[in-house]
């Protein structure tokens, strides 16, 4: 190994070529790390590792999952013990020197208790959970995160949520729209952004928002169980190989 | 050793999912008079102050870390000896 060097920028080999290495964490309570690890491996057929949320360091990881589930029991607020794990401060840094960053679900409202997205996400508005298949549009395909799909596209995404319904204050949401760092919202079969597409009661319908470098982004539905068209929706998968595409 | 009692409440900007429920049970009830109803939690801690600092400080430190979210809730406190 004497000859690897790693790039200040994102602790990534150099060399060219190389597959980026994934990171999914494991927090107590994780239940989406699985599906996450599935699809980074066997779909993407990437190098993808666990990492115990008692671990300090991400080094050498081009992206960092945080996966859906329960973690710490949700106890307090969903996301709010686990923002403090030991991993996190790892978290913050890979963020902070470009390193990409995904939040699924419970990782979405983990991020926005970390405060690496603005905002938060409360019960939904009808306090059942919500387990199905969803519509969402792509707002702006000229992310890391979304350049594999086209501007407006409809996916068909599950979500699987109890507390999903994204809130901010007012000087939030204009500058997550003037920004355009809403990367998904929510639609009808028509592909309209009205209540009747808005499952949980999510702001302005959205879904899923990126911080203002472009480097995190969070989302309530699970991209991860769509990336194959045996499990009903391959629409997610396209979310992962932006990724590559940014990281080529 | 000292006891603090924090009552956490969401913003009044914010719909109360579980709030509306409650409500509208109370009013299958019977209970038509009741305007509204908003849920929040209500938390005890027994500490001794650190010595470093006063006690409300500390107190205001973890609430706004880590007991409450700014984002989303509002907090008030009462410190009993």
């Amino acid at each position: 190994m004497s000859a690897t060097t790693l790039s200040r920028e994102t602790g990534r080999s150099a060399g060219g070529g190389a597959k980026p290495k994934f990171a999914v964490i494991r927090f107590p309570g994780s239940n989406c790390d699985q599906d996450a690890y599935f699809m980074v491996r066997d779909v993407l057929e990437c190098p993808v590792e666990y990492v115990w949320h008692q671990e300090t360091s991400l080094q050498g990881f081009d992206v960092v999952i945080l996966p859906g589930g329960f973690s710490y029991g949700d106890y307090l607020r969903t996301g709010a013990v686990a923002r403090f794990a030991p991993i996190m401060e790892a978290v913050y840094a890979h963020a902070e020197r470009g390193g990409y960053v995904v939040g699924i679900c419970n990782g979405f409202q983990i991020l926005c208790e970390a405060h690496l997205l603005p905002g938060a996400l409360v019960r939904n508005e009808e306090c059942r959970f919500i387990c199905k298949h969803v519509n969402l549009r792509v707002e702006n395909a000229e992310t890391p995160f979304t350049r594999n799909y086209r501007q407006g596209q409809t996916l068909r995404i599950p979500i699987a949520h109890g507390e999903g319904r994204y809130v901010c204050d007012d000087a939030t949401l204009q500058e997550l729209e003037q920004n355009e760092r809403v990367l998904f919202r929510y639609v009808n079969a028509e592909g309209e952004a009205d209540a009747t597409g808005n499952p949980n009661g999510s702001l302005a319908n959205i879904a899923g928002i990126a911080n203002a470098k472009f480097n995190v982004m969070g989302m309530m539905p699970h991209p991860e169980r769509a990336a194959e068209k045996i499990l009903g929706s391959a629409d997610g998968r396209a979310l992962f190989e932006s990724l590559l595409l940014a990281l080529k | 050793m000292s006891q603090v009692k924090v009552v956490v409440t969401l913003k009044p900007s914010l719909l109360d999912a579980q709030g509306r429920v409650v409500q509208d049970a109370l009013h299958s009830l019977g209970y038509a008079n009741v305007a509204q109803v908003r849920i929040g939690k209500y938390m005890e801690l027994e500490l001794t102050p650190s010595g470093e600092g006063d006690l409300d400080t500390e107190i205001k430190e973890m609430c706004d870390r880590l007991l409450t979210n700014p984002v989303i809730e509002n907090y008030t406190y009462e410190v009993l000896k």
